[in-house]
């Protein structure tokens, strides 16, 4: 099962309960953190050493000599990544995503493809976690890619934590793409509930069974609670809002280890999400708290 | 000679639009018949990104040798000068006052792009 937990805003505490969550399963775990502009559920792990690997993406080299200029390689080009010159060719490597069109199609073979590295993945272990880390280099703007290795390296078999990044953009699609069931993370606050609707939004158009996570309830007021029950949209699992809690987080501890009670409604909430996944469209309606505060 | 000029029409009395990857459109000055020729550029305007270089192809395939514009960032300029173009940036006033200045010899080519690129 691919769990995917996400959210509109960012700070709704996504890392807090995918990190819970994997430490909470008693079982084989592999979490990844596909946040890649900020990656930091390893700064909740004190995980052993990691094995690190480039992550990159296969952009057009064009000859010279073998270019005629045609203009098919630019015309194909959905980012505008190829200038067509009376020249020849020219590529603007950092505009490119990889797709391979123009590689694939010129006419006089002169195009091959270079790897141009964006980031890194790297893999640690603690105990029943295995932790995977996706991170895209400073200054790169392609997210996507990375978060795609992260993926195609942790899924498969058994269970899955995809820590998604926050925001509705084309890394936060491609971290829910394949997942069986979706946890957002909320907080009730104006802010949290009107992301909350974005991302709503984008988990119903992808077709996948989700969840609300209501994380510092208590803080703001009841709008979150009011527009998941018109919406018939189960709320999993309430976190209020607790300095201590907040406190264990400034020091880097996850929360079912800081406050071993919280292991039972982790446990319980990913019951609740593999109901969630087996079931599809056929979850019940209205707030369903399979945990609330011990 | 063919110059380019980033403006909103054919029109001598248009104002020299400030956008190169994202102007309007480009108008296209034969400086011996004095005619013009206009060439939208709506394929970079609307453009998601890239919209410097698609301007850079239009105006290297319409065989312009100089571009007079208001800003011109580092990838169009790099493709402008494999393709040719001589760039002037900071050009205002009309497109009649801009290749008025050009043939006077009172504009100065850049040597690089003036703005900062996106998309690092």
């Amino acid at each position: 099962m691919i769990v995917a937990v996400a959210s509109g805003k960012g700070g709704t505490g996504k890392t807090t309960v995918a990190t819970s969550l994997a430490l909470a399963a008693g079982r084989e775990v592999r979490l990844l953190d596909c946040d890649v502009e900020e990656p930091n559920c390893h700064l909740f792990l004190e995980t052993g050493p990691a094995t690190v690997e480039t992550v990159g993406l296969p952009v057009p080299v064009v000859d010279p000599e073998l270019c005629n200029a045609c203009g098919i390689c630019g015309d194909v080009c959905q980012f505008n990544a190829i200038a067509v010159l009376p020249e020849g060719a020219m590529v603007f490597p950092t505009l490119c995503h990889g797709c391979g069109a123009c590689t694939w199609l010129c006419p006089e073979g002169a195009i091959r493809e270079e790897t141009r590295p964006l980031g890194e993945v790297s893999t640690a272990r603690v105990g029943s976690v295995e932790l995977l880390t996706g991170r895209l280099t400073v200054g790169e703007a392609l997210a996507p890619p990375v978060v795609r290795e992260v993926r195609r390296r942790g899924d498969g078999a058994g269970l899955v934590i995809v820590d998604a990044p926050p925001g509705t953009s084309c890394p936060v699609m491609a971290s829910l793409r394949g997942a069986d069931v979706v946890l957002l993370v909320t907080e009730p606050t104006p802010f949290g509930l009107h992301d909350l609707t974005l991302a709503v939004e984008v988990v119903r158009r992808l077709g996948i069974p989700f969840g609300v996570v209501v994380n510092r309830a208590g803080c703001g007021d009841d709008r979150v609670q009011d527009y998941c029950r018109d919406e018939g949209i189960p709320i999993l699992l309430e976190i209020p809002q607790d300095r201590r809690i907040a406190e264990a987080y400034a020091r880097g501890r996850p929360l079912v280890e800081a406050f071993p009670e919280w292991r039972g409604p982790f446990a319980g909430l990913l019951e609740a999400l593999a109901r969630l996944a087996r079931n599809g469209d056929q979850a019940p309606a209205g707030n369903v708290r399979v945990g609330g505060a011990p | 000679m063919k110059v380019a000029v980033t403006a909103e029409r054919a029109d001598w009395d248009a104002p020299v639009d400030p956008r190169f990857g994202r102007a309007m459109a480009f108008v296209i000055v034969d400086t011996e018949s004095r005619t013009l020729e206009m060439i939208d550029n709506a394929a970079g305007r609307d453009a998601v990104q890239g919209a410097g270089i698609q301007a850079a192809t239009a105006i290297c395939r319409a065989g312009a040798k100089a571009l007079l514009t208001g800003h011109c960032g580092p990838k169009a300029f790099s493709a402008l000068a494999a393709g040719g173009v001589t760039v002037y940036t900071g050009v205002t006033g009309t497109v009649a006052e801009a290749v008025d200045r050009l043939e006077r010899g009172e504009l100065a080519a850049a040597a690089a792009s003036d703005v900062a690129g996106h998309w690092a």
